[in-house]
This record gives C-alpha cells, sequence and structure tokens, in this order.
C-alpha cells in the first residue's frame, strides 16, 4: 500500500483509500497554482497600486478600469473568458507565438487566477497607502529623500503593516477560488474529489475535501498571525 | 457585425432574450439570499458574543468552516449531499409524500450560509463598537433588554457595519456565477449554453461579464449614496453641511 | 462529519417545500436529460430539447399512455438528482454499468453503440492503443464511462475531463486535445457537423466490459420496481413493433440495437 492510501484505510472509508493519491496530487496542484498566482498578483498587483497613484493620467485611468472589470465580475467568468474565449483565437496566438499559453488550462488558469487577484491586491496596497499620513511624505521629502527612496524606505514598510491582514484575506480567498480550476480539465483539489465522487458516490468525499481545505486556510492564518505579531512587534498595538 | 447582432437579438435564433432572463435570475438569487445570509449572520454574531460558552464555540465552528471551504465545494454538498439526507430524515419521521430542493433553494441556502459567515464578522465588529455606555444608559431609562438591542444598538450597529455589508453584498453578486454549476439557468449558465452551440465563447462570456459588471457597477454607487445618507447626522465638525 | 451536515439538513428542513405525494399508479413521469448529448438529447438553436432519446422516451409515455415532463440537469448530478427525487428516470445515453448499478436500476437496453477515438484530420495512424497515446491529451466528458475507462487504461496518457461532451469536443476543435473518447454517435453529429473540417474518426476501441456495461438503459430509483416494470414492457414492446426502429434510423446513420 502506497502512504497516500494510508489515511483512507486507517479510518475504513474505500472511497478515500482509492482516490487518495489522486487527492494528495490535487491538494499539491492547489497551493501550487495558489502560491504562484498570489506571488505573481503580489508583485503586479504592488505595480499597478503605485502606477495608479503616481503614474501619469491615461495609465491610471486603464489600471483603475484594469481593476474595476476584475474586481466587478466573477472570476469563473474571468477564467471562462480566457479558457474559452481567448483559447477560441488560436491562429492568432499561434501567429504571435503565444498559443502554448492558451492551449494548456494549467497555463489559462494561472493567467486568470493571477490578473483576478493582482487586482484585488492593487486595491489593498491602494488602500495602504491612501491610508498613510501625509507628513510622512513631506518628512521624508525634508530629508532630502528622492521618491523612489521615500517610497522604499519610509512608505512601503508602514502600508505593508496595514496591508498585511487584507492580504492575507486575499490568500485564503484564492485558496477558496482555485477550486474552479476544476471546472477546466485540472485535477487540483476539487477536481480529483470530483472524480472520486463520480464513481462512487460516496459523498464523505466532499467532506473529506472541505477537511483539506479548511485546513489549508487554518495553517495559513497561522502564519499571518505569526508574521503580524513580529512585523508590528515594535508598535503598541496589543 | 451582423452576425453578432443576431446571435444578441431577442429572436429564436438570437440570445438576447435568454441573456435577460439569466441577468434576473441572477439578481434573483443575490436578491433572495441577501435577507436570508444577513439575519443568519446576525444570529451567529450574538452567538458569538453569548455568555453561553457552547453557544459561542457553535459560532466561531460555523465562521470558522464556512470561511475555509471553497463556496463551490459547500455549493456541491448542499446540492446532493444535504438534499439526500433532508430525504431520509423526511423519511425516517414517517412524514407522506418527498421534499425536494429546488436549485434556486439549494443555491440560496448555500450562498446563504456562507453569506452567513462572512456577515457575521461584519456584524460582530459593528456590535463591538457600540459603547458599553449606550446600553447602560438605556438600562437606565427603564428600556428592556430587546427593547434596547432594537431601539439603541441595532441603529447605531447597522450604520458601522454598512460598508463592511456592502462589501459582502458585492461578494455575493459574484458568486452567484456559482449556481450555474447546479443548472440555475442564471447568467453564467445562459453564457456557457450559448458558447456550446454557437461556438462565440467570447462574444457570449465577454456579454455576461459586462452584465456582472454592470450590476457591480450599479451597486458600488447606491451604496456609497446609502453610506452617505447613514452617516449624514456624523459630519465632522467644520465639514460641509447639505 | 456526519453530525455536522445532519445539523446543516435540520437547518434545511424549514426552508424545503414538501412535493406532491407521489401515487403508486404511475399517471406522469418526470424524465432527467442532459440537453448536451447530441444526437441521443440536445437544446438546439431555438433551446428546445431534441434528439433520439427525446422523440423515443416520448413515444414510450404515448405506449405507457402517461403523462411526461422533462428535466433538464447537467451530467455531473444527473445520479444525484434522480436519487433525490427532481425526476423519475434518467434518458440520457447513460450505459449501464455495475459502479451506477449499486446506486440505481437499469431498465432493458435500448442502445449499444461502438466507442470510438476522434481527432485532427492530420492523424495518419490508426492506432489509439494506449502505448501509441502516451503523452497525448485526451479529452471526455467528466464522470462519464469514458473518463473511468481513460483513467483505467490510458495512464500515459493525459486525461482532460469536461463537464459536457461539446465542450471536450470544442477543446478538440480549438487544438488544445490530440483526441477525443465517447460515443460513436455522439462523435458522428461533430464530425459532420461543426468538426468536419478539423476532424475526423481514428479508429473504434475495444470495449472492456468491467468499465461499460452491456449497453444504454434508463435508470431509476431502485425503490421504483414498478415504474422499471412499466419502463421494461414498454421497451420491449417498442423493439418488437418495429417503432423502436422507425425513431432510431430518422436519428443515426447505422443500426443501435
Amino acid at each position: 500500500m502506497r502512504w497516500c492510501e494510508a489515511p483512507g484505510a486507517w479510518i475504513g472509508l474505500e472511497v478515500l483509500q482509492n482516490y487518495g493519491c489522486r487527492m494528495i496530487s490535487g491538494l499539491w496542484l492547489t497551493i501550487e497554482l495558489v502560491l504562484i498566482s498570489f506571488t505573481l498578483g503580489l508583485v503586479i498587483g504592488l505595480a499597478l497600486a503605485l502606477l495608479r497613484l503616481n503614474g501619469p493620467r491615461p495609465l491610471a485611468m486603464l489600471i483603475t478600469g484594469y481593476m474595476t472589470f476584475f474586481r466587478g465580475t466573477p472570476l469563473l467568468g474571468q477564467l471562462f473568458l480566457i479558457y474559452y474565449g481567448l483559447g477560441s483565437f488560436r491562429l492568432f496566438w499561434q501567429d504571435v507565438g503565444l498559443w502554448w499559453l492558451f492551449r494548456e488550462p494549467y497555463y489559462c488558469c494561472l493567467l486568470a487566477f493571477t490578473a483576478n487577484t493582482a487586482a484585488y491586491q492593487a486595491e489593498i496596497f491602494r488602500g495602504a497607502f491612501l491610508a498613510l499620513p501625509r507628513g510622512q511624505t513631506e518628512a521624508a521629502e525634508a530629508l532630502g529623500l528622492n521618491r523612489i527612496a521615500t517610497y522604499w524606505t519610509v512608505l512601503l514598510p508602514q502600508a505593508m503593516i496595514t496591508a498585511l491582514r487584507p492580504l492575507g484575506n486575499e490568500l485564503i480567498v484564492m485558496i477558496k477560488a482555485s477550486a474552479l480550476a476544476s471546472l477546466v480539465t485540472l485535477f487540483d483539489l476539487m477536481g480529483a474529489t470530483k472524480l472520486a465522487f463520480a464513481r462512487s458516490f460516496d459523498l464523505n468525499i466532499y467532506l473529506v475535501a472541505a477537511l483539506l481545505y479548511l485546513g489549508l486556510v487554518e495553517i495559513i492564518r497561522r502564519i499571518w498571525d505569526a508574521m503580524e505579531r513580529r512585523l508590528t512587534r515594535h508598535l503598541v498595538l496589543h | 457585425m451582423d452576425k453578432y447582432l443576431t446571435l444578441l437579438s431577442f429572436g429564436p435564433e438570437g440570445w438576447g432574450d435568454e441573456l435577460l432572463s439569466g441577468a434576473l435570475v441572477t439578481i434573483s438569487v443575490a436578491l433572495a439570499t441577501l435577507p436570508f445570509g444577513l439575519a443568519l449572520g446576525l444570529g451567529v454574531a450574538l452567538a458569538k458574543r453569548s455568555d453561553n460558552r457552547l453557544l459561542r464555540a457553535v459560532g466561531t465552528a460555523y465562521t470558522t468552516i464556512f470561511r475555509g471551504v471553497p463556496e463551490l465545494l459547500t455549493l456541491y454538498i448542499i446540492y446532493f449531499g444535504v438534499q439526500v439526507l433532508v430525504q431520509a430524515l423526511w423519511k425516517g419521521l414517517g412524514l407522506p409524500g418527498t421534499i425536494e430542493l429546488s436549485p434556486f433553494v439549494s443555491g440560496v441556502v448555500a450562498l446563504g450560509i456562507v453569506l452567513g459567515a462572512f456577515s457575521a464578522e461584519v456584524w460582530l465588529g459593528a456590535l463591538n463598537a457600540v459603547h458599553k455606555g449606550q446600553r447602560e444608559a438605556a438600562a437606565a431609562l427603564g428600556l428592556s433588554k430587546a427593547q434596547t438591542f432594537r431601539l439603541v444598538v441595532l441603529p447605531q450597529v447597522f450604520r458601522v457595519a454598512l460598508p463592511g455589508l456592502g462589501n459582502n453584498w458585492m461578494v455575493l453578486l459574484k458568486e452567484t456565477s456559482l449556481v450555474s454549476v447546479i443548472t440555475l439557468q442564471d447568467t453564467m449558465f445562459i453564457a456557457t449554453r450559448a458558447n456550446v452551440t454557437t461556438k462565440e465563447p467570447f462574444l457570449f462570456f465577454g456579454v455576461a461579464m459586462l452584465i456582472y459588471l454592470f450590476f457591480s457597477v450599479i451597486s458600488a454607487t447606491g451604496l456609497s449614496r446609502i453610506e452617505a445618507r447613514t452617516n449624514r447626522a456624523y459630519a465632522p465638525a467644520g465639514g460641509r453641511r447639505p | 462529519m456526519k453530525t455536522l451536515t445532519l445539523a446543516v439538513a435540520a437547518a434545511c428542513i424549514a426552508l424545503a417545500a414538501p412535493a406532491v405525494a407521489q401515487q403508486k399508479e404511475w399517471k406522469e413521469i418526470r424524465i432527467g436529460t442532459e440537453g448536451a448529448y447530441p444526437p441521443f438529447n440536445n437544446l438546439n438553436a431555438k433551446k428546445e430539447l431534441e434528439g433520439f432519446e427525446i422523440d423515443y422516451g416520448n413515444m414510450l409515455c404515448e405506449k405507457m399512455k402517461v403523462k411526461c415532463t422533462w428535466v433538464v440537469q447537467d451530467w455531473d448530478g444527473i445520479i444525484p438528482a434522480l436519487l433525490s427525487n427532481k425526476y423519475d428516470v434518467i434518458i440520457a445515453g447513460m450505459n449501464a454499468t455495475e459502479e451506477r448499478a449499486k446506486k440505481v436500476d437499469f431498465t432493458a437496453v435500448y442502445t449499444k453503440t461502438p466507442i470510438s477515438m476522434i481527432g485532427a484530420k492530420s492523424i495518419t495512424s490508426t492506432d489509439v492503443s494506449p502505448a501509441a497515446l502516451k503523452g497525448k491529451a485526451i479529452g471526455t466528458q467528466g464522470s462519464t464511462i469514458h473518463a473511468n475507462f481513460l483513467e483505467k487504461h490510458y495512464t500515459g496518457s493525459t486525461p482532460r475531463l469536461y463537464p459536457t461532451q461539446e465542450e471536450a469536443n470544442l477543446d478538440l476543435l480549438n487544438g488544445r486535445v490530440d483526441y477525443v473518447v465517447a460515443d460513436k454517435l455522439a462523435l458522428e453529429d461533430f464530425i459532420k457537423g461543426k468538426g468536419k473540417d478539423c476532424c475526423k474518426f481514428i479508429a473504434d476501441v475495444p470495449r472492456d466490459p468491467a468499465i461499460h456495461g452491456p449497453g444504454v438503459g434508463m435508470a431509476v430509483r431502485k425503490e421504483d420496481g414498478a415504474l422499471k416494470a412499466l419502463l421494461n414492457k414498454a421497451i420491449e414492446d417498442s423493439i418488437k413493433d418495429g417503432s423502436h426502429k422507425k425513431v432510431a434510423d430518422k436519428w443515426f446513420p447505422f443500426p443501435v440495437l
């Protein structure tokens, strides 16, 4: 018996024994999708927030439009729009050499998830920067810091403290939203669960999946609490 | 171009009327879920604040579970699982006939349960924000506990909770798209069917997105108006007065 | 875990409306179908149900002198929805496999068709053995015998499971998958229609009795023995008096029994 079949055998749940390995590899795919898209989204989101706050007006308006679209429509629709919609322009993508991206459901998923979370993270960063008192920028200017140094050494560290909690919530939202990957043929945790259910019709497998998702979310929550304690240890907040 | 107009028209070959009815289903699901989910959330928030340890534990378990499990999974569990259990329970109780949850009811229940978990956190924060002195003052005026809650606490809670609840509503609007997987014929479902029949995915998913975007923008505008209204009495000193 | 679901179930009871009691003699039958599996059952451009099973089902209803209503249900939920009483019988090109027979009862078989692989026109080999298709992406509908077939035999290939067969076909057209496996009849429609420029039949695949079962039957709840007997008699009559063949010939290019 392989190790991933053990939990099912141990609690005597046949469907979990048969599909334990599938569930584990599904769990890995879920983690992978979420980590990659969240990290890319973090970088892009920060850039978008800075450009929206400081960039030229047309660019700022473009970014506002992007954020309104991705925050105002369901991720499921965005995923289908990319997977089926953009995926239907095969000849064009082959011409520009991007067909590899749209051919694979895995990349389509990453693209949709990243575009979506980047918009939400941009809004989080924007709010965090706007919440900083104006005096911080003025003081930095008075010290002769240039704009980049002001952002990098003064504003960003403070904004991170405000942004930390909403970013954690966003990560949790992404873990849950990643279940949509199963609708475009990926065998993430949800996809593996549906496969197991389709063959066994045993509803317990859905409860097992729910527990696994809950576990993931709980781990993130603990990590975030620890990070928050560390980042704010110099502040008298508690 | 003509081809696209025909596809979006209201005629027998066009999907205009279906998309419209899909949009109506989307908004009805959201509107039906809202009171149920908000009431549930308020109940859970009160449970989490209660003196009873068991109630507190139930409230905490509830919010932890339904904030941590994917909405899609909650929907599947309610739609497939609870249905079967409800039937078994119904028969077990020896009641006549059968009982069933329509996709609409399943969808509203699942989304409402999730909304309950998220709005509970908002309610909780707002309840905590009401100063203790308010309750003491109400008690001094001779108001009963229920009266105090209804007349003094709730109006203040509502004002504080409004931005958070507004946020919950925006999330709910988008989450309704998930009911398409249990064949409720909402905007997303119609777009999927139209894609399969016409092979025009970009057109139909694009139009579907615009429908959601329309609802989101309308809601955001409406919410900021309501917020401004409820905050009238709290305009900062020296602020612009209407 | 059970207690949690029970608690939720109890909460939901209050919200559910009781339906009318079902009489023992069947005067009305609700039929569940998918509406996305032409030519068996399909929602056409006018958004009406059509297909062999729709005509055949309606004909049987006339024979049985019952009133029939059709309910469209997505494939993933088609058995759970039968069990939860959303309709009384499934007529949706469903193969009567042992796995499904654990949950539902099947009537007599009313079609049995070859299972085929289709692929791009550029494919020259007709070898569709697991060894030949190693590393290829093969699409089909999830929760079907074809999905189970891929999972059991084509372990070296990448299976892609879609909510409907049509979406799998569209992705073959889009070039996302290399092959699609399904009922030959369901694929025939695609190869002659939307997919006529891109794709062709490659080969039939051998039936695996353990997975594919004896053929397509109608599924009823295990407790509805009377309904099953009623349907079995109607199916038998329709085969004897040639009315089955009449309907089948309208939709299918070759005999299906």
